[in-house]
């Protein structure tokens, strides 16, 4: 099993966070895995992505040419990353923050309105992990179980008031999951 | 112990902890402020030492201090702020003072950008610091070698007791992938015969870089080569990755090691006989064992970030027993696994052409 998959939104949408999430998930598999952000002058409101890789063997290059999939949280990252996805591969859109159709045939698209859904549930909720659960629903890469301790043990190291807020995460990982299984009009 | 998740500049960083690391002189640069970060928060509750200095000049120099008593002292920095080390580096092989210096590599020349590059090869290895001297240079290429050749960085420096440089890259400082620390697997050797420990009961001591009286420059020097050629007897090390066979190989150091295995994997499928040589020494260079492998193959291509630095090391090393060919990106131009493959691909068939015209 191969998994390059991009997360890539506006600073501050937590395209790292969901990123590193997915990391630890992986490692809880026992799967190797790498995880590589863009960085340095990034800031809140710019363009930021990561790349991630999960596999059964060793993974050579964590720099990802084209990925299997893509999780696109703004229009300016839906732009950048059409083309790096892989022919037959998959991009998520949010379509809240999103007028911009598809461009290419030859691979596949899921529209999520992650920030309408986002306002649906518990405040505060996550995009970032919304789409997610989403991600994991559709591609069963790894066990949503993996995701959650993944997010527990994540949120031992955190303070009180973060801490919190781990059951909206998890509330939000499987609104994103149950979102692929049956997708919800959004009014 | 379980692999946990870990960025490479904090591994690192956390490594130096684990070896003993009992100073941290540093100053913030991208892609490895991190180090810094992470000896900020650690090193001082831990009753160690940790200064924020005010310039890399001052950091090195800081180390030289620690290093005289014979302290486990390191500092960390990026292409710019290694190339301002320079001089005191010289002046600590030459007064043989330990150290460790972590260079998390940029774009550049000149402050250049903050992207991941391999262009300071030349500057650890060839040194911009005067004199005839050698830095132990180390070159991971995966968070958990990080953190293995951290560890030995901390030996090698108080075994040789020589400044021995950590040379990575922006993607390895980073990158998060899972790791296990283990523990410190070294016996530090005993300095008590030359540190500068208080003249206590004992004839005083003095650690310098300058020898003045006729011949004692270069009788010094002599005995600093033998102390090179020691390491290079003892302590080169590389990587072999399918070479037992191979026509073409690689030669690639840091990332671009790993990078090229995924290029080399999906070479092997399509049936061409390619195999990886990669050094973790840099200094001392495997340059025996290259020779052995080129003696062997039909081909040489190096890969490197940068235009052609470690190829220099390769030709001498191989000495015409067989072509060297050289593809690199730089300052920020990275190398694909599908880039490498293309190139792999597009050399194989010179190969292949040579065999069936009957030219060996």
């Amino acid at each position: 099993m191969d998994m390059s998959v991009i997360v890539a939104g506006f600073g501050g949408q937590g395209a790292l966070l969901a990123g590193i999430i997915l990391c630890h998930a992986a490692v809880i598999e026992g799967k190797k895995t790498t995880w590589i952000p863009s960085y340095g002058a990034e800031m809140r409101g710019g363009a930021v992505n990561c790349a991630v890789n999960i596999s059964d063997d060793e993974i050579g290059s964590p720099v990802i040419d084209k990925a299997d999939f893509v999780i696109a949280m703004n229009d300016v990252s839906q732009i950048k990353f059409e083309d790096k996805v892989k022919n037959g591969g998959c991009m998520i859109i949010n379509s809240s923050l999103s007028n911009i159709k598809p461009n290419r045939k030859d691979i596949n698209y899921i529209e999520i309105p992650l920030n309408e859904l986002a306002h649906k549930l518990t405040q505060p909720a996550f995009v970032n992990v919304i789409a997610l659960g989403a991600f994991i629903e559709k591609t069963k890469v790894l066990k949503m179980e993996s995701v959650i301790s993944a997010m527990t043990e994540m949120a031992k190291t955190l303070s009180e008031k973060k801490r919190k807020l781990l059951p909206n995460n998890i509330e939000s990982l499987k609104f994103g999951a149950s979102f692929i299984k049956n997708p919800l009009p959004v009014s | 112990m379980a692999k946990v998740l870990v960025k490479g500049n904090e591994a690192i960083a956390q490594a130096a902890i684990n070896a003993g690391c009992q100073c941290y002189f540093g100053y913030p640069i991208t892609p490895q402020s991190e180090i810094g970060e992470y000896m900020g928060a650690h090193l001082p509750k831990m009753g160690r030492v940790f200064v924020t200095a005010e310039s890399e000049l001052a950091s090195i120099n800081m180390v030289i201090g620690a290093g005289t008593t014979g302290a486990k002292a390191m500092t960390s920095s990026s292409s710019c702020g290694i190339a301002l080390m320079q001089e005191s580096i010289s002046a600590m092989c030459c007064a043989e003072v330990p150290g460790v210096i972590v260079s998390v590599m940029r774009g550049g020349p000149g402050l250049g950008n903050i992207a991941p590059a391999q262009a300071d090869y030349f500057q650890a290895l060839k040194g911009g610091g005067n004199g005839d001297y050698k830095t132990l240079v180390l070159s991971p290429s995966t968070v958990q070698e990080a953190i293995d050749l951290t560890y030995r960085a901390f030996y090698l420096a108080l075994k040789y007791r020589n400044p021995v440089m950590l040379l990575a890259d922006g993607i390895l400082g980073q990158m998060m992938e899972p790791a296990e620390f283990g523990e410190y697997p070294y016996e530090d050797p005993d300095v008590s015969t030359w540190a500068l420990d208080g003249a206590n009961n004992r004839e005083p001591r003095n650690i310098v870089s300058l020898h003045m009286p006729e011949g004692a420059m270069e009788e010094r020097t002599n005995r600093l080569f033998e102390k090179y050629q020691a390491m290079q007897e003892n302590e080169t090390t590389y990587e072999d990755f399918m070479l037992k066979d191979a026509k073409l190989v690689i030669t690639a150091f840091g990332t671009v090691g790993r990078v090229a295995k995924t290029a080399i994997k999906k070479a092997r499928e399509a049936g061409m006989k390619v195999g990886l040589f990669r050094p973790i020494t840099l200094f001392p260079f495997p340059d025996k064992a290259l020779h052995d492998v080129a003696e062997n193959a039909d081909l040489i291509l190096d890969l490197e970030l940068n235009k052609g630095q470690m190829l220099l090391d390769v030709r001498s090393a191989v000495f015409g027993a067989c072509p060297v060919e050289f593809y690199g990106r730089t300052a920020g131009g990275l190398l694909t696994p599908d880039s490498i493959y293309e190139k792999i691909c597009e050399l194989y068939k010179k190969i292949d052409n040579k065999i069936e015209a009957g030219v060996n």
